[in-house]
């Protein structure tokens, strides 16, 4: 690599903390690697270690997810845990509409109510919400589990399509309004569609809490996922394979979070590039070119 | 109002199991989280994979997983703690991952040309991090800081279900009793009320103090 790209590159992701290193401070720098490295291989040698000496891959213990009985009590869970995320996720979208209409609403009484609805479900532990209608209200735990969910996550949607709604450009409203359309149709056909693609990443980042809240449901007796994995954890037969369940567990949970997290980062990717100075790729001005710019519209660059 | 009266005791002491935990797993995510991001921000490598690891994992993790694998797990290791200790662990590592994020875009916001100014007026690193770059970076990370050690007291509630003394678990000796569990619950949530409204009452006054608008 030429020492120009190089100065690019780490120009690139520098911030406002260091200096491109010189020849001696790389040098420490991969010291100081090599020995991070070794920490933290260390770390897991030793995490592998306990696992082995507490005798955590035994036979006896891996031995249920054998069993086709055992898979379909972990995928039943895994779906349950799935319906109530679904369910939780278009109700809270809908309260969450209809709580930003209220607070965005011209009449007073209806912002006050919407507010205080709003503030009151955001303050509160989602837990409290949860066990008040499972235990106060005797819910069944998945409609409880369902509402305390719809009720948090709806009024942080809220929040977030009201701020979206306010962070579109002011001109655009005034200039709705001066061409004459109602407030409906100032909202409806300018606002709106405007706001939802600039928020569309914050509102998939709040359904990722949304299906890790899920989880709750284990603490109400709902039969979800963690609530199966609880269920093999505890049988004596198989010597209670607690941590393989957990080895097991985990990482799909952890993994669909990540897919969703995931796709909110792509939206906000494909959502910043800006459509004004990148749909046209404008070509340098060659010999023999008439006009700069001429060139035909390729794809954005990424 | 007779349920908070006639047992006063209990709520306050599950108020104070709350309170104590929302503290110390502060202490600890708030330690935790500058480490992290110290590391996300570090020029080796390896420690910025790890990192980057530990933020996308936790961040990631269903809460009642994180706890469920702590107090029920961490045991078969023949690690032996009393359970509200490993709740302010599960609580502290989990909202350490939230800190980091918030401190890494903290430091981020902070003007490349701020620390270019300072190495060239001959400071040395310690010098334009502790004079330079993090005074500006806590201006600006106040406000995440605050939200996110809210959802910790709020998130607190979970630790409650794995039989840790605090403000939600006070619902079951209560209804046994027979307490009317509708007024039981009320106070409960004007429990966490004071709790949650106190921290960004907190945050609030410092970021009067300290805040800068950019």
């Amino acid at each position: 690599m030429s020492p120009m790209a190089r100065a690019t590159t780490t120009a690139a992701t520098a911030s406002a903390l260091y200096d491109l290193p010189g020849p001696r401070t790389r040098q420490r720098h991969l010291a100081y690697g090599v020995l991070a490295t070794l920490v933290i291989v260390g770390l897991i040698a030793w995490l592998l270690y306990l696992l082995f000496d507490t005798g955590q891959f035994t036979y006896t213990k891996w031995m249920p997810f054998q069993y086709e009985g055992i898979q379909e009590l972990l995928l039943r869970g895994l779906g349950n845990t799935l319906k109530a995320f679904a369910i939780a996720a278009v109700l809270s979208l809908a309260l969450g509409g209809v709580l930003a209409v209220g607070r965005l609403s011209d009449h007073a009484p209806v912002r006050w109510v919407a507010t205080l609805i709003v503030e009151f479900f955001r303050a509160m532990p989602v837990l409290v919400m949860i066990f008040f209608i499972f235990v106060a209200l005797k819910v069944q735990p998945l409609p409880a589990l369902v509402a305390g969910l719809t009720l948090y996550n709806g009024s942080v949607l809220a929040e977030v399509f009201r701020s979206g709604v306010n962070s579109v450009d002011r001109g655009q409203r005034e200039a709705a309004y001066a061409l004459g359309m109602r407030k409906t149709q100032v909202m409806s056909y300018v606002l709106v569609p405007q706001a939802v693609r600039a928020m569309l990443p914050a509102i998939i980042s709040q359904l990722v809490v949304a299906l890790k809240d899920t989880s709750l449901g284990f603490l109400i007796t709902y039969e979800e996922f963690l609530h199966a994995g609880k269920l093999i954890a505890s049988n004596l037969d198989y010597d209670l394979p607690f941590i393989p369940v957990v080895m097991v567990i985990s990482p799909i949970y952890i993994g669909m979070c990540m897919l969703l997290s995931w796709f909110a980062n792509w939206v906000a990717k494909f959502e910043r590039r800006s459509l004004k100075t990148e749909a046209v790729e404008v070509a340098p001005a060659e010999t023999g070119t008439l006009l700069p710019g001429a060139g035909p519209p390729t794809a954005p660059k990424s | 109002m007779n349920v908070l009266v006639e047992n006063f005791s209990l709520y306050g002491k599950g108020f104070l199991g709350t309170v104590e935990l929302t503290v110390y797993a502060s202490v600890l995510a708030l330690v935790l989280g500058f480490v992290m991001a110290s590391f996300r921000v570090a020029p080796v490598g390896s420690l910025r994979v790890f990192g980057t690891v530990w933020v996308t994992v936790l961040r990631n993790t269903p809460l009642t997983l994180l706890f469920f694998a702590v107090l029920l797990g961490l045991p078969r290791f023949g690690i032996v703690l009393p359970f509200q200790l490993f709740a302010v662990l599960a609580l502290g590592c989990y909202t350490s991952a939230f800190i980091c994020e918030a401190l890494r875009s903290g430091i981020n916001t902070v003007p490349r040309g701020q620390g270019e100014a300072a190495r060239s007026l001959g400071m040395t690193f310690r010098q334009t991090l502790s004079t330079v770059v993090l005074p500006q970076a806590f201006r600006t990370v106040i406000p995440p800081v605050g939200s996110t050690l809210i959802a910790l007291a709020k998130n607190s509630a979970i630790a409650g279900a794995f039989s840790v003394t605090e403000l939600l678990g006070t619902y079951k000796t209560l209804n046994e009793l027979g307490y009317n569990i509708i007024w039981t619950f009320v106070w409960i949530a004007v429990g966490y009320l004071i709790i949650t409204l106190t921290i960004s009452a907190i945050f609030n006054v410092l970021e009067k103090r300290y805040g800068v608008a950019r």
